[in-house]
Order: C-alpha cells, then structure tokens, then sequence
C-alpha cells in the first residue's frame, strides 16, 4: 500500500509540476462548461416558448433535456482527453529510462500499474467534481431531481476509469506517446459504437456485441437506473485493461 | 557476495553473454571492463533481476534476484546507464521518492535524503528542478539515487561518463569512501579507474569472460617480464656489468631511453638495483616497474 501511494504522489506530483494536469482540466472544463450552458440556454427557450402550454410544459423535464444531453457530451469529451492523460504514463517512463528504477526496486508490478491509474482516476475526480459547480445554478434556479444526476456522474466516473485503464495499457506497448494516445483513441472509439455492427450479425452476436459497448451501459446509468449489471460491466473492462497492461509487461521482461 | 553461475543471456538468436561465472568477496570493489556491446550492462542488469538470464544462474547475498525479487532489489542500489531522472521534479522530491519506493520509512527518509545529498555534493541544487541541473549535476543525482536506502551492495554502471575531469576525480573519491563495508560492482571505460578504485576486474568481451581476479595476481599472471626501468646519467659497460652480477638478474639492456633490467620471475630485485645505482653514484633519475599496467592486461586478454 505505502509503495502504490508513492507512486500515485509521484505522478500526480509530474502532472501538476508539467502544465499537463492544468492543460487537461482546463481545457476539459471550458468544452464541458460550454456544452452545459448551450444545452441549458436551449432548455430556458423551450420552456419559454412552449411554458404556457400545459401538455408540453409537463414534457419539459430538466434532467432528460439538459442532464441526459450533457452527460453524452461529456462522455465524448473524456474519449478525447483522457488517452491524453494517460499516455505518458509508461510510454515516458520507457523513453526516459526511468523504468529501469522502477523494475529494480523492490515494487510489484501491480503496485506500480494501481498506483498509475489511483493517479489518473484522481485527475479524473477533480475534473468530475470541478463540473458539479455546474449544478449550482440549475438546483438554484430549477428543481431537477438529484438521483439521474449522482448516477450519471457515476456513469462518467466508471467509464472515465474504464478509459484510463485501457489508456494504462496502451501506454505499456510502446515507448513512443503518440502511438500509445492514438492507440488509446482507437480502442475506445472501436468500443463505443461496436453495437452499431449488431444490426449486420445474428442474433447471438447482437446479444454480445450490444454487452459489449461502452453506450449501452451507459445509457442506463444516465436515465437514472442503477443496475448493477453495468456497475459490473465497467468495473470488468477496467480490470481487463490493467491485467492488459501487466502481462505486457510482464512479458516484455521474459522476452 | 555475488555469485554468478553459467549464465547466458540471449535476445533472439543474439547471445549477449554467454556462460559466464565469476564470484565478488563482501567488501571488494570490483570493475567490470569490456568494449562495447560486451554483455556488461546485461550482466549488471540481470544481477539486479531487471532481466532474467536465458539460462544460468545469479545470486546476491544467496538469493536469486527472479525468487527472491524483493530482497534482493531491496539490498542493491544500481545506477543504470542512462540515469533514471525524472525531468519535472525537484532533487529533492526525486530523492524522496526513491527512497520510498526503495523501502526507506518515516523519519529515515527525511534523513537518508541529507547524509545523500550531502556526500555527493547536492547541496545548492537540492530544490531544483532536474530538468534545469547540469549534466555532472544529473549524474549525482543519479549516484544519489542508488545510495538512498543504504544499500549493501552498489552496481553502478559507468558512472563518470559524461564528466569533466574534476568531477570525474571526485566521483572517484566519493566511490571509494563508499565502500566500508559494501560490494561495489563498476563498470567502466576508463582503465585507470580501474587501477585507482578496484581491488579486482572482470574483462568482459563478446559476451564471454576473457580475464577476472584480483589487479595484483592478474598483473602477475599477464606479465611477461618482471623487472625494473631505470633512468641514469652515468651508464655504460661497467655499471652494465655490476647490474648483471646481482644474483637473480636475468638480462640488462638499452631501451626505450634508459636501461632495462629484468629478474628472475618473483625474485623482486627494486629495492637491491636501486641501492647499488645510487652507492656507485650512477645518478638515478627515474625509476619504474616493466610489469604490465591495466592497458596492457586489457587489450591482451581482449584480443586473445
């Protein structure tokens, strides 16, 4: 435990020194913050418009409207930013030679791949929570209901790790950042619309491929259903990516 | 101390080291020679379990460094190569670090961290980032690195490359006042730190042991000739003659500008030649031995 929160100090210590971490959080927090108030000046024109209207104003729902839309958006925003985040997190340590300390000093393995990703999914947290500023306005001024919302942000939560840990493992194949944030891209692009490729296939392989999409569960999550089934769902893919990222490198030392 | 037992090491079809065995006394200082691509960063790195050897085995302190990983990284402080820095954190930080992942707990971090900083000279640059440092700078913070958790045994491979000759000789005295009681294993392109530092050398080349032993009995064993070099003013028949009647002498001749004498082997005659020189007024001016130095040992045992 003491040895994965020094690792988790360090790397939180190389991202917050490296304009890295204040890069990431910023830019994330202007994209996500103009996506809320877009969507939610949208909403505050509807509800003008269409207020007077008793059938439409019993409609017009401020979690599904400004809440649903803005989680989707924002899910889209972590794909981007965070195999940024998490690329250099072995990719450096190999082209700095850095590794070499690492793997000679008396560390497991798991503990220095759990101590990487406690320090992203911790970067990830503040920008989680640093969005929740957002919600001031609509509890002061509206009345949505709070538990779509905790568990949507749940949603972001499990699938912003789920994210990290494969960006974790594309950063152990290679040395080279870029490779390891493109990799990152793509593997997580591939899972977000592999249930588009369920309408092509039988039926069995519809089942599975639908399981299989980081949408699908996350659609339940941000309608406020809380099912453990996807809890799971993220909790295995984040596992996955990390028992990824040890057998490469595990194997990399046996080669 | 450390014992190493056919071990071969291969890449692919590449064999980097190749059944070598070679056993280090606690407390010695041992240097590690060889050309480039000679298998001494694979040796080192295998010592302290970053690679597993193909075939063959290592101990330090009798443990294998794959089964018993975690006492053995924890006894080794090693210096790689390239050093390990971290470019955006401060020496400081960097040393702390280390020193917990090392193992080092509580207060004796804090105080490892100032008896390091200061034998290897950090003190002005402790709260510098490393990215801004020197490479001299880098390079001890690097031996600083190794030396944090108190280790009993030091690998450090070449470290002076890349300083100026100051720095180098300091390095070199810090080294030496490390030793006390540890194992030091160095290696090194610079021959005469091998003869300032070391008690003993592996001369590795093509993966393959070509000499290793204590300096003294490797300069025996390489020795062609034993004898002496002498400069003298007055030199001519008759003071030939009174070298050659010494009993031991084997031959006196002219050359490379002065007179060679050479002994029967382990007769060590110095002492005798040098008192007769100066009680005939001969007029010494220089005086060496022709047994061979590390240079010559070196490019003998890797061009065998």
């Amino acid at each position: 435990m003491r040895n994965i929160i020094a690792i988790t100090q360090k790397e939180l210590k190389v991202y917050f020194v490296s304009p890295m971490a204040y890069v990431l959080i910023g830019v994330f927090l202007l994209i996500s913050g103009f996506f809320f108030y877009n969507i939610l000046m949208y909403f505050n024109m509807q509800s003008i418009q269409f207020g007077a209207n008793p059938y439409y104003s019993s409609q017009l729902n401020i979690n599904q409207f400004v809440y649903s839309t803005y989680f989707h958006n924002t899910s889209i925003i972590l794909l981007l930013i965070l195999p940024l985040l998490t690329m250099r997190l072995f990719a450096e340590e190999k082209r700095l030679g850095t590794e070499e300390l690492l793997f000679t000093s008396p560390l497991s393995t798991w503990e220095i791949i759990i101590g990487k990703f406690i320090s992203a999914v911790i970067i990830l947290l503040i920008m989680l929570i640093a969005t929740g500023v957002y919600s001031i306005f609509t509890f002061l001024y509206g009345n949505p209901q709070l538990e779509p919302i905790l568990t949507g942000y749940l949603g972001l939560f499990l699938l912003g790790s789920a994210f990290i840990a494969i960006g974790l493992f594309t950063s152990s194949i290679t040395e080279n950042q870029i490779v390891a944030a493109v990799l990152g891209f793509g593997t997580l692009l591939l899972f977000w619309v592999i249930s588009w490729a369920s309408d092509n296939v039988g039926l069995m392989w519809r089942e599975i491929l639908t399981h299989l999409s980081f949408f699908e569960h996350f659609d339940d999550l941000v309608k406020g259903v809380f099912d453990t089934e996807d809890v799971i769902y993220y909790l295995s893919v984040t596992f996955f990516g990390l028992f990824l990222a040890h057998t490469t490198i595990e194997a990399k030392k046996w080669r | 101390m450390i014992r190493v037992e056919n071990l071969t090491k291969k890449y692919g079809e590449k064999i980097a080291v190749n059944n070598i065995s070679f056993e280090i006394g606690e407390g010695r200082i041992w240097g590690f020679l060889g050309p480039n691509g000679a298998g001494k960063t694979t040796t080192m790195r295998i010592i302290t379990g970053y690679l597993p050897p193909t075939e063959g085995r290592a101990y330090v302190a009798g443990l294998d460094p794959i089964i018993n990983s975690r006492e053995v990284k924890a006894l080794i402080g090693y210096l790689p190569e390239n050093p390990p820095l971290y470019n955006d954190m401060t020496v400081e930080s960097y040393l702390a670090f280390v020193a917990k992942i090392k193992g080092v707990k509580g207060k004796k971090i804090k105080e490892n961290m100032e008896k390091v900083i200061e034998e290897t000279g950090l003190e002005d640059v402790r709260s510098r980032l490393i990215r801004n440092l020197s490479k001299g700078y880098k390079q001890r913070v690097a031996i600083a690195q190794a030396l944090i958790h108190e280790p009993k045994i030091l690998i450090l491979d070449e470290p002076t490359i890349g300083l100026d000759p100051a720095q180098i000789k300091e390095i070199r005295e810090l080294i030496k006042s490390l030793r006390k009681d540890r194992t030091i294993i160095l290696s090194t392109h610079i021959l005469a730190e091998v003869t300032q530092i070391c008690d003993g050398v592996v001369i590795i080349n093509e993966g393959k042991i070509v000499a290793n032993g204590f300096l003294d009995e490797l300069t025996k064993s390489f020795a062609e000739k034993e004898g002496v070099f002498l400069r003298l003013k007055n030199f001519g028949p008759a003071e030939k003659l009174i070298f050659e009647n010494i009993e031991g002498v084997k031959e006196v001749y002219e050359g490379n500008g002065g007179v060679n004498i050479e002994w029967e082997r382990g007769a060590n005659l110095a002492e005798k030649i040098a008192k007769v020189a100066i009680e005939k007024g001969m007029g010494l001016l220089e005086m060496r031995s022709l047994t061979p130095d590390i240079e010559t040992i070196y490019l003998k045992a890797i061009s065998q």
